[in-house]
């Protein structure tokens, strides 16, 4: 459609229009504040629904109430925002229903920081709140990506509903990159017809809820919803990047699986056969790839911006066939492609 | 003979037994709903948000669509559904655990943006479900089973007068208190929801009715005892009456 410049979160916020978001939920929090920010402009000129909620928990649950009602909605926070969020996804999960939570993550545990970290990769794709259930979750390394990954949330959302979170960080949030924009998409009144809540009319009332108390109904729910997230799987997103013939290849996600490709571009030229696998979607993850590559008998390691959690999806994915080495770069600081030259050296001739 | 119809019960409220202790004034406020809404046409396009507490399954008997809301939760729901469906009659079913403590937050919010809601508050002053506990709106002196001595205002504070701190919002358009413990008080009561009903047809803001309700499983009452309790402790703590209504003639 068109090219602008933009940040990655102003691109995520012009995604959500793009694709059809209708209403928005937020609560002011670093480094995340562009995104209602630019909604607070443009959803209400448009017929749209803005509103400042008064706290994360509040906005979390008017996602749900707009779920509820079959429109594609959204909501946005940073790490600590995204923990009150918690309750009200788990009852979305339960419930079946969509929305869009976007964490544009900063440094924790607690108040940390505002700077860039990965440290709620955890609770994004373990389920985050209580119960068995799982959130799709899709991590943009890009501006660009950013933008057409929220246009992929919603439909993910509707298509499954489920709650799909984008989760970035401080860096993807704050970095400023040309992209080119879609055709925005009206919305589908008819996707949730079916389902959605309007007042009964002439039809038997619909119920949503996530109680489910008659006997064997809780039990038929956990796996229904066990059989959704197979299903996902073949929505698994990754990419891949000089890995044929690489021995050693790093997997890393999002803003830091961009820094390191620059960190495996740089080796390669020096004659280091070195490549790089970046998962897109952290839930459900890519492990069928990453077991292939294991099948040819390459080595791994994985770097996160993090002490280590995406690297146990790793293990856990290539278990049996490989073994993965791990460099976690610590919150507090902006890593740069130098900082991974050396760990990735080491784990190639160690 | 000729047979008259005297009463007919509401279509929308299911005919089936209902998990409420004998004498428990919630399904008599689920039928005032029921009657409500059918009577003002209103059922076919109504969206109920249930919360958490013996009204928590509020779908099985009074049958319009209906989502359910997590504890202290159901006014940002309804913010959420209304916004969406701005032309559903959005109707919100609380205790008041759920409404006067836990989610204290989101009703406050919601009433102050004058969300186009109504909202159906019910005060048994215990936390009912989970057996009898002090509630915001415990009244001094009573026994829970969390204030064994009573509830003594030095540790545990004074009962939350929820429809006077509503009032005071600009964002709110009708509040009224009322009981449902006689045939007096039930028509008052009746009255007052058919208003907080057109206040939210009328667009003109947030509509707020308090049922004083007797929840007698939990005040370790008969159904008749906890009646007069509604009258004699109850309704001087939480004065009845129409507190609010801008559009309405002067009470
Ligand atoms: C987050 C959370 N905390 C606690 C509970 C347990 N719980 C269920 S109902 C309830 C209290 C309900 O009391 P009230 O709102 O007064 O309704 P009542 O049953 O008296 O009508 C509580 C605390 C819960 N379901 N969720
Ligand atoms: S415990 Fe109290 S509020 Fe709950 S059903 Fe019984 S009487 Fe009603
Ligand atoms: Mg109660």
């Amino acid at each position: 459609m068109s090219r602008i410049f933009v940040k990655g979160n102003e691109a995520i916020a012009r995604g959500a229009v793009d694709a059809g978001c209708r209403c928005y939920f937020g609560y002011p929090i670093t480094p995340q504040n562009d995104i209602p920010e630019y909604l607070s402009r443009v959803l209400p000129v448009s017929g749209g629904e803005f509103i400042q909620a008064e706290s994360e928990i509040a906005a979390a649950n008017m996602l749900l109430g707009a779920g509820a009602c079959g429109v594609r909605a959204m909501t946005s926070s940073s790490s600590p925002g995204i923990s009150l969020k918690q309750e009200a996804i788990s009852y979305m999960a339960g419930s079946d229903l969509p929305g869009v939570i976007v964490n544009i993550s900063r440094g924790g545990p607690g108040l940390g920081d505002i700077g860039p970290s990965q440290g709620d990769y955890f609770q994004a794709v373990k389920g985050g709140g209580h119960g068995d259930y799982r959130q799709i979750v899709l991590a943009p390394g890009s501006v660009q990506e950013a933008y057409d990954l929220t246009f992929e949330a919603f439909d993910l959302a509707f298509e499954y509903r489920n709650p799909v979170m984008i989760l970035g960080d401080a860096i993807l949030g704050q970095m400023m990159e040309p992209i080119d924009t879609r055709e925005p998409a009206g919305p589908d009144l008819q996707e949730a017809a079916s389902w959605r809540l309007e007042g009964s009319g002439e039809r038997s009332p619909r119920i949503i809820r996530s109680l489910r108390l008659a006997e064997g109904t809780l039990g038929r729910h956990n796996q229904d919803l066990q059989e959704k997230y197979i299903k996902a799987r073949k929505e698994i997103r990754h990419e891949e990047f000089l890995t044929s013939d690489a021995r050693l290849v790093v997997v890393a996600f999002g803003s830091i699986g961009r820094i390191v490709k620059s960190t495996v571009r740089k080796l390669r030229k020096e004659g280091h056969m070195v490549g790089l696998l970046r998962p897109i979607t952290l839930f459900p993850f890519p492990a069928p790839a990453l077991q292939d590559l294991a099948r040819q008998g390459k080595r791994f390691m994985t770097i996160e911006h993090n002490m280590g959690q995406m690297v146990e999806d790793v293990r856990l994915s290539i278990c049996g066939l490989a073994e993965s080495g791990f460099y976690g770069h610590l919150p507090g600081n902006l890593p740069t492609p130098e900082d991974f030259e050396e760990p990735i050296l080491k784990e190639l001739t160690g | 003979m000729q047979e008259v119809l005297a009463y007919k019960s509401p279509d929308i409220l299911a005919d089936v037994p209902t998990h409420f202790c004998p004498g428990c004034h919630h399904g008599i406020v689920h039928k005032m709903l029921a009657s409500g809404l059918e009577d003002a046409g209103l059922a076919q396009k109504s969206i109920c948000v249930a919360a958490i507490g013996c009204g928590a399954f509020i779908y099985n008997y009074v049958l319009v669509d209906t989502l359910e809301a997590p504890h202290g939760r159901a006014p940002a729901v309804a913010t959420g559904v209304k916004r969406s469906s701005p032309d559903s009659l959005v109707l919100v079913y609380q205790g008041d655990g759920d409404l006067a403590s836990i989610g204290l937050a989101e009703i406050m919010h919601a009433a102050n943006r004058g969300e186009k809601i109504t909202v159906v508050y019910v005060n048994n002053t215990v936390y009912g479900m989970t057996g009898g506990q002090m509630a915001p709106t415990t009244m001094l002196g009573q026994k829970t089973t969390t204030t064994p001595l009573g509830r003594q205002s030095g540790s545990d504070g004074y009962p939350m007068q929820m429809t006077e701190i509503m009032s005071r919002l600009q964002g709110v358009s009708f509040a009224a208190r009322v009981a449902v413990n006689n045939i007096k008080n039930l028509k008052k009561a009746q009255k007052a929801l058919r208003r907080a009903f057109e206040v939210q047809e009328q667009g003109l803001g947030f509509g707020f009715v308090e049922f004083l309700a007797a929840c007698p499983t939990n005040w370790r009452m008969n159904a008749l005892d906890a009646n007069a309790r509604v009258d004699n402790e109850m309704i001087p703590c939480f004065p009845l009456g129409i507190h609010k209504d801008v559009a309405g003639e002067a009470q």
